[in-house]
Order: C-alpha cells, then structure tokens, then sequence
C-alpha cells in the first residue's frame, strides 16, 4: 500500500469534506428548528463568495496586504450573509411557518432560483477570478504538494467554527433555547422562549458558516460564478442526511465522511464515478440506517 | 370581375413558375441545404448569405463558364428526417453541386441521396470525422478540420514536439471534451510512442479537484491533456500548480477562451490550447467580411468563412474541370488548388481540405500566441 498517496488522498477529503460540514450545519440547524430544508442555504454560500469578492478587490486597490484582506472580506461576508439569511426568513418562511410543510420547502426552492439570478443581473454570469488570499508560509512548503496554507486554513478554520457552535449550544442560554425549541415549539414558548428570534438566530449562524465556507472554497479553487451553490449545497445537503438531519455532529461527520468517499472513489477507482460511488454510499447508509449515522429515529407522532 | 382578374394572375404566375426551369438549364445551380430554420438557423443561414454572395460576385465577372450561378437554398432544420427530403428536392431541381449540410447527423442522413445522384457535396461544419474517413462517400468534402483532428494535433505536440511520453488524459464527461479525450487516447496508442498513464473524467463544477490532482502525480504524467471547457481546466491548471506540478497542460479550443487566461491568472502561463488557424490577415477572408458587412449591415455569422471558402472551391472547381461532371468536378478540387478565405486549399483523397485545420496556442504574457 502506498501510504503516500494515501495521506495525499486523505488530506484532500478533509478539506472537501470540512467544506460541505461547514454548509450542511445550515441545513441541518434549520431542519432540527423548523423541519424545513432550506434549498437557499447553497445560495447563500454563493453570495459569500461573491461578497468576499467584491471586497476583496476593493482592497485589493488600496494595497491591504493580503492576509488582512482576508480577514475583513470574510468578516464583511459573514455579515453580508447574516443579514441575507435573516432578511431570507423573515420573508420566505416566516409567513408560512404555519402552512403544510411543502409551502416553505417551494418557497425556499423560489429562493433559490430568486437569489441566482440576482447574482447573475447584479454582477455578472461569467466566471470570476478570485484572488489567492492565503499566503503559504515557509515552513508550509515541504508538504505543499499534500496540503497548501490554503487547505490548512480551511481545515483549521472548520474545525474552529464547529467547536465554536457546539460549546455556543450546549453552555449558553441562547443554545440552551435552540435545543429546548428544536425539541418542542410549543413548549418551549409556552416556557417563555421567544421562538422567532430562536429562528432568526439559527438562520443568521447558519448563513454565517456558510459564508465562511464560500470565501474559504473561493480563495482555495480561485474562481466564483453564480452557479457553485448548486453543487456545494446538493452535496452539503447529502452530508447533512448522510449523518442524520437534524443532528450537529452528524451534519459535521456527513461532511467529512462524503468528503473522504469521494477522495478514496476518485483516488483508486475513478473520478467518473466519484459522484455515483458518493450517492451509493448515502443509499447504503440509509437502508441499514434511516435517519442518518448520527441522527435519532424520530417516533411519528400521530 | 375582380375574382377573374385574380385568377389570371395565378394562371400567369403558374406559366412563369412552369417555364422557369426551361430559362434555368442555362445556369449553374448551386443548392445550399442547411437549417434555415427552427432553433439551429443560426448556424445555417450564414452559409446562404456566402453562398449568395459569391455567387452574386462571380456573376458580375461572367458566370462559371460563361453561364450564370443560381443559388438554391433548402431547409432541413438540421433534422435528419428533413435533410433527405431536402436532398431529393435538390436532385430533383437539377442541382449541379451542393452546399451543405450543415449538421454532421444530417449531412450523413443526405449523403446516400447524393451518392445516388452522383452530385459533389460540399459542408462547412460537418465535423463528425467518420463522413469522410468512412471512405464510403466519394463524393462528400468539407472546409473544416473534423473533430478528431484537434486531439490528433494536440497528441502529436506533447509527444514530438514538447518529448512527453506518459501522458494522462482528462475530460469533463461531456460529449466535446469526452470527444477529444477518447480521439487523444486512441491516437496516442495508436502512434506507439507514448502510453497513457490515466484516463479519467472530472465532475463539471465539483467543490475541488485535489483527488485528481493527486492521482496525476501518482499516476507519474509527464503532460496533461484535457478535453472540455475552460472553468474545469482553469480549477485543473490551478490546483496543479498549487500542489507543486509544473507538468504541460495541453487542450482544446474549449480552453482557448480569454475567460481562461482571466480567471487562471498567473497559471495560465504556458498553457497549450488547439484552435482553429488565425485566417483574420488573409485578404480573401477579409473581403468576405466586408462583403457580407456592405450586404446585410452586420458581422457574418457561424461557420460563414468556411461556407465562402466552399462556395469559392465548388465554383472554382467546376470552372477548372470545364464541364458540370461530376467524377471532374472531384477531380478538380483534388488537384487544384484555390484561393478562398480559409487559406489556399485543396481536397485530400477523403475530402477534407489540406491546409485547413487547427494550431497550437499557448499563453504568453496573459494572451494566447499562436506557435508556429
């Protein structure tokens, strides 16, 4: 066995799976909350990217150096889409929070469609260079043929903003309030825990996440286009389902579990089926367990 | 009375049209079959505009052998089922040599039509290389390079020109960049110089490419070919630079976009591309241009220089033999050969027309040099 090509392989499913986790916490915050998949959450990552963009070349002209440049175009992005995930709630889904679950879920799909093709008016249908903002240290360059600073940041970054959002939930009262509303609406208003803004919240870290992994992807493959929600946000979804939806650590351990099989598909057997070896593993996973390797059979209540 | 006045209108009129073909047999009739319609007009309709064009030139300076050139157009709508009745109606007018068709799938549904008849055809933008490596269709040319031609020249450069034998081939699934990628592999095995290494598609528009990347390195590639389209080459290019792979990437006119070179930045250097030839300075294909620009108060569109360039040889060609025969008329555009807008060409045993094709780009400066 070849342990180098191992590792190579090992470290690139990482980076791609710490990807789609830092996305699939969206859906899966969203879903344990509402029950809703929010189809807009791939979008959002696109308009991350985009934002980082636009900032970034402003930047880019005053001369910032570049490592600054990252932090405020990702700092700006995280705002940006913040504000577009609540603004997104407010007015796709909470005016059909009451209605059968398939209103919202073509609302978000609308969203989506929506969003795009802002993109595509508002800026530009072409593909666009992203700058390479992360700049490879020294002491980085032996092992840059197996993982640049780029690759490193993203992982470190991921693994920063997951531990991040599970000590949020479980120590703070504002976590407490998004357990005890994923768990029960209406009880947990009926205990005086102001659901919509519990909603909002989840909307707005959600966003945020997603933001950080638009800008992080961008500056690592170096192009944008209004197109790359799609894919990302299909295969963050199959991340989120993969490790039970609904779940945090399921969505971060869907991630990296698609990130890998689809490294160690493309790597020995072959990128034509990097996709369909990826899908066959989520079928397999839900037939011996439905709700996801992470996630808690749901008793249906009739 | 005014219903009288109107039917001797269209008695008149049926006289006119009866007695048209007996005042036409004076003419060289050039039948232009292509899409004339329907969503692919576009691709056809720049052909009849050449085709009328030269046309209305050579009738200014006297005709082809002294008679003048009548151009017939016939719609197909790039339908297969279509470009056979249009290729009857053709014969059945009495078309000397055709123009057309545009689409490879109904170039080859027509192609039998005019063996039957025995009458030249001539396309500007049949690619599919089996039209006329078949063999089986004597009578069938085209002024443009086929399909398997660009991976033919790409497989050739990386081999004998940059002395790369263990290439790894990629594409992007689709049906152009799978195209070039199968042409490459078969040329390549065939020529026996050089192995490949890797075979592999890319997922269009995937997160990242660092798994393929990797097993190119692993693969020990000396070169990279890619069939597809820029966005997948420009993510290709970049991550193999960033892993430290300074490896000649060499693909197709996909990639000979300037989005590619925008988007690559800095990796773009040194990148080869295939595209067609740079015919923009020779003066025919600049009079064409200006020609159709004075006519229709617009930029010709899709495939119009070869369109004029097969007009030009068509015409040229019965001009040489003297005669509308059709074994002459292929005689002549196998051994003459003729100014047009694509070049000075003549037609190869199989039709396709030598010295006209692709070259090798490559980025230099942030900007695409042809390598001669």
């Amino acid at each position: 066995m070849d342990w180098q090509y191992f590792w190579e392989l090992f470290f690139g499913g990482l980076t791609r799976g710490s990807i789609y986790a830092l996305i699939a916490l969206g859906y899966t915050m969203v879903y344990g909350i509402i029950e809703l998949i929010n189809f807009a959450h791939g979008e959002v990552y696109m308009m991350g990217a985009f934002t980082a963009l636009i900032v970034a070349g402003a930047l880019g002209i005053y001369g910032f150096p570049a490592l600054a440049i990252l932090i405020i175009a990702a700092v700006v992005a995280v705002i940006y889409c913040a504000a577009y995930g609540l603004t997104l709630e407010k007015i796709a889904y909470k005016p059909l929070r009451d209605a059968p679950r398939l209103s919202p879920l073509i609302s978000a799909i609308g969203m989506s469609i929506f969003l795009q093709n802002y993109v595509i008016l508002a800026q530009t249908s072409d593909f666009m260079p992203f700058p390479n903002l992360v700049p490879q240290p020294e002491f980085l360059e032996p092992i840059a043929h197996i993982m640049g600073a780029s690759e490193v940041l993203i992982i470190v970054t991921s693994a920063v903003s997951m531990a991040a959002l599970t000590l949020f939930i479980k120590y703070t009262r504002m976590g407490k309030a998004m357990r005890a509303t994923a768990q029960n609406r209406k009880m947990a208003m009926l205990l005086g825990i102001d659901a919509d803004k519990v909603i909002s919240l989840t909307f707005v870290i959600g966003s945020s996440l997603a933001a950080v992994g638009g800008v992080l992807i961008a500056s690592h493959v170096g192009q944008v286009n209004f197109a790359i929600g799609f894919i990302a946000g299909i295969k963050a979804f199959t991340a989120a389902v993969l490790g039970g939806i609904g779940s945090i650590p399921g969505a971060m351990l869907g991630g990296l579990v698609l990130g890998w099989c689809e490294s160690f598909a493309t790597g020995y057997i072959s990128s034509d089926y990097e996709d369909a070896l990826a899908f066959a593993l989520l079928v397999l996973i839900l037939i011996f367990r439905p709700s996801g390797i992470l996630g808690k059979a749901k008793t249906q209540k009739v | 009375m005014r219903k009288g006045w109107f039917k001797g209108l269209v008695a008149g009129l049926a006289v006119a049209v009866m007695a048209c073909p007996a005042f036409a047999a004076d003419t060289i009739k050039l039948g232009v079959a292509g899409a004339h319609s329907g969503d692919l007009a576009s691709y056809g309709l720049p052909t009849v505009n050449a085709a009328k064009l030269v046309a209305k030139m050579i009738n200014a300076k006297g005709g082809v052998l002294g008679k003048q050139v009548e151009v017939i157009p016939q719609d197909d709508q790039c339908k297969p089922e279509l470009a056979t009745n249009a290729a009857t109606k053709l014969v059945s007018d009495g078309a000397n040599v055709v123009l057309g068709h545009i689409c490879s799938g109904a170039t080859k549904a027509a192609l039998p039509i005019y063996k039957e008849a025995n009458i030249v055809l001539m396309s500007p933008s049949a690619t599919n290389p089996a039209l006329t490596q078949s063999g089986d269709y004597p009578n069938f040319f085209r002024t443009i390079a086929s399909d398997d031609q660009q991976a033919k020249l790409g497989v050739d450069f990386t081999i004998d020109k940059l002395g790369k034998k263990k290439i790894a081939v990629l594409h992007d699934k689709g049906d152009y960049g799978k195209g070039y990628a199968e042409y490459a592999k078969q040329f390549i095995e065939q020529g026996g110089k050089g192995t490949v290494v890797l075979f592999e598609g890319v997922t269009p528009g995937a997160v990242d490419y660092s798994a393929v990347v990797q097993k190119i390195r692993n693969s020990g590639a000396e070169a990279v070919m890619f069939g597809g389209y820029h966005p997948e080459a420009s993510k290709i290019v970049q991550q193999l630079r960033k892993k430290r792979m300074d490896l000649p990437f060499v693909s197709d006119d996909g990639v000979k976009d300037d989005t590619f070179i925008k988007v690559a930045g800095k990796d773009a250097e040194g990148v080869y591309a295939s595209s067609s030839k740079d015919v923009s300075a020779l003066p025919l294909y600049k009079e064409a241009i200006e020609a159709h620009v004075k006519e229709f108060g617009a930029e010709p569109g899709a495939f119009y220089k070869e369109a004029y360039a097969a007009s030009l040889a068509l015409l040229n060609a019965i001009e040489k033999a003297g005669s509308t025969d059709s074994a002459k008329i292929m005689n002549a555009l196998r051994t003459e050969f003729v100014e047009t807008s694509v070049g000075k060409i003549k037609f190869d045993k199989r039709g396709d027309a030598e010295g006209v094709g692709f070259s090798m780009y490559q980025v230099k400066n942030g900007k695409y040099a042809e390598l001669k």
